[in-house]
């Protein structure tokens, strides 16, 4: 298979479209609240479509993605943070930081290939594990990942809130950004890489007696998976602009896992597809729970409604369509057969 | 003080080998990691909160409150694990995982997400003094309940036919259902009987903490798997012994390690997770011959 052939130029074609369609759709509707769903909704995607490019291709579930997320934004924004905030946020910062204030989107990058090199030396021994000990180390990695974040307070500010980032992040920035995440990912899964890799998931001894190693493939796979992360959490960073470890711990986890599962995992479409779905969901639930909450019909607090109607999509869902609403179709295979046909 | 430190790590693990062997009985058979273990104490906990203003007694409370344990336990399975079972390894992982996020925020959207006080009788936290060690009574009566579950379930797996057909079926799940053995009535026993254990170790849990919230359940699954990794995933034996060391371990790392080195300590012990299931994945104790999951 020709990594540049009609299926995926269509595949991208059509994403470049429809992400053109929904920033025009904001541009109209010129509210400040849709536009910062819509932002929140491409950085998603660029983490769903880049935790696809290792969970989709290899077949393993990774709960470690949000903290290479947290990775990226900490280190990014220990970067751009303006010399002045420096002093007051992070009072026993190492001398090397303190006069240090790059450009937010320089300091993404910085922070994604950061997040990618931590990824690189914690990852490659566990890349030979399977099934359930894969995702327990995974689950591992993360509470590790946490556990630091909460406790290294020079230069995260411990449990308490990390803030004082320049906001950087714009609508344009983060659409720009997931829609390279999308090239990328669309050309790593027809490479080599990418072919070897999905093999190996159907078929792990036949992959390895035509030469696949393995542990190498999925170890690139994740290395440029836990890049995107850390990209993705560095843009989050520099929109929200203060967040804590709150933020990148189980309930986020769940979110983006709900979102590769319903989509699909198997095909960027259906990462890019769960992200704009849940997110959907999860506003129009946000927006209810709000709704019930200052209509006085009740009186107690009323949280928590969002994840329990989440949580049984996904139970829902893993029994009907186990594989996604896009189980192994792109959507460009769609297209470029409806176009032969004519 | 050597004393003292003995009775800390016995009481300490006693609660993790009995929460470990709850998690390892279900993993035995079906090779599927319940995330939702965590959520029985959840259970546990909010099941006498709810009883605390009723006339009855304090046991009848807790026995109830292990009684809803049971039931929950047996409903994880029909809803995450029966309906999914026969498809992937990640498919079960996920709908376990979301059904203890529904049981979660369930409780935080009924009752709230403030923790509200578990009632406990007194006596459990009455210090008792012998032989220079100071130690409340509820960790003499884990200690003593832990080893007295131990010796009904062992007694009950090596002597009863029901404990025979869940040993069988660990061991070789497809031989065994050929040979007659009704499989969802193992899979169904295995999952009540993880919430008997689950939730005597829970209430045992909660006369420690004595207050519960909707995340209360993630420290006791924790414990959990990483007794059961270091243990080992598939052998009884190795649960028990797993959860005595990583109660020593932690143990030793609160004697031994300074104030702010402490706060890692989740670092260390995940990591010896990391590094256990590299260097010796079946865990320290190995278990029954196949380990293909059927």
């Amino acid at each position: 298979m020709k990594i540049i052939n009609n299926e995926n130029t269509f595949s991208i074609l059509f994403f470049l479209i429809l992400f053109i369609i929904i920033y025009f759709v904001n541009f109209f509707v010129g509210s400040a609240i849709f536009e910062r769903t819509v932002t929140n909704l491409f950085i998603y995607i660029i983490l769903v479509v880049g935790l696809q490019v290792f969970m989709g291709n290899s077949g393993i579930l990774s709960f470690a993605h949000i903290g290479f997320m947290s990775i990226g934004a900490y280190s990014s924004g220990l970067l751009s943070m303006p010399i002045k905030m420096k002093g007051f946020v992070l009072r026993d910062l190492y001398p090397i930081f303190e006069n240090v204030a790059f450009d937010p989107i320089l300091s993404i990058l910085i922070g994604g290939i950061f997040t990618a090199i931590i990824a690189a030396i914690l990852t490659l021994p566990l890349m030979r594990l399977n099934d359930a000990a894969a995702v327990i180390s995974s689950f591992a990695l993360l509470m590790v990942i946490h556990s630091i974040v909460v406790g290294w307070s020079a230069v995260t500010n411990g449990p308490r809130t990390f803030f004082g980032l320049p906001k950087a992040t714009t609508l344009e920035i983060a659409l720009i950004f997931s829609f390279l995440t999308v090239i990328f990912a669309f050309i790593y899964k027809n490479s080599k890489f990418g072919l070897l890799l999905r093999a190996s998931r159907d078929n792990d001894i036949a992959a390895e007696s035509i030469g696949a190693n393995i542990v190498y493939l999925r170890w690139f796979a994740i290395i440029a998976s836990a890049f995107l992360a850390g990209i993705a959490g560095g843009l989050w960073g520099h929109f929200i602009t203060s967040f804590s470890p709150k933020s990148f711990y189980l309930k986020e986890t769940f979110l983006v896992i709900s979102m590769i599962i319903i989509g699909g995992s198997f095909t960027v479409t259906g990462a890019i597809a769960g992200a704009l779905l849940v997110t959907i969901g999860y506003e129009f639930l946000r927006w209810t729970e709000k709704v019930i909450k200052f209509s006085d019909v009740i009186t107690f607090e009323f949280i928590g409604l969002t994840e329990i109607v989440l949580s049984i999509t996904i139970i829902i869902f893993l029994i009907t369509k186990p594989k996604g609403l896009f189980p192994f179709k792109e959507i460009g295979d769609t297209i470029n057969k409806i176009i032969k046909k004519e | 003080m050597f004393l003292q430190y003995i009775v800390d790590v016995l009481s300490l693990g006693s609660l993790y080998a009995l929460f470990a062997l709850g998690l390892v009985l279900v993993y035995g058979i079906l090779k599927l990691v319940n995330f939702a273990y965590g959520e029985l104490v959840l259970v546990i906990g909010y099941s006498i909160f709810l009883l605390k203003g009723s006339p009855f007694p304090w046991f009848f409370m807790a026995g109830t409150a292990i009684v809803m344990s049971i039931v929950f336990s047996i409903f994880t399975d029909y809803v995450a694990f029966r309906p999914v079972r026969e498809k992937s390894v990640t498919a079960v992982l996920i709908t376990s995982f979301a059904f203890a996020t529904l049981l979660q925020n369930a409780a935080l959207l009924l009752i709230s997400a403030k923790p509200k006080n578990v009632p406990m009788p007194s006596f459990l936290s009455d210090s008792v003094q012998f032989l220079g060690v100071i130690t409340p009574v509820r960790n003499l009566i884990s200690i003593f309940v832990t080893f007295l579950c131990l010796i009904i379930f062992y007694q009950f797996m090596k002597r009863s036919t029901l404990g025979l057909a869940m040993r069988a079926a660990a061991t070789n799940f497809n031989m065994t259902r050929m040979l007659g053995i009704p499989a969802n009535l193992v899979i169904t026993s295995a999952f009540a009987m993880s919430g008997l254990l689950a939730g005597i170790a829970g209430t045992l849990w909660m006369s420690k903490i004595a207050n519960v919230f909707p995340g209360v359940g993630l420290e006791p699954l924790l414990i959990a798997f990483i007794a059961t990794v270091i243990g080992g995933m598939r052998s009884v034996h190795g649960a028990v012994l797993g959860g005595f060391i990583l109660a020593f371990i932690d143990m030793s790392f609160n004697y031994l390690l300074p104030q702010d080195i402490l706060k890692f300590r989740d670092v260390f012990t995940f990591s010896i997770v990391i590094l256990i299931l590299l260097i010796r994945p079946q865990g320290l104790v190995k278990g029954p011959a196949t380990g293909i999951r059927t």
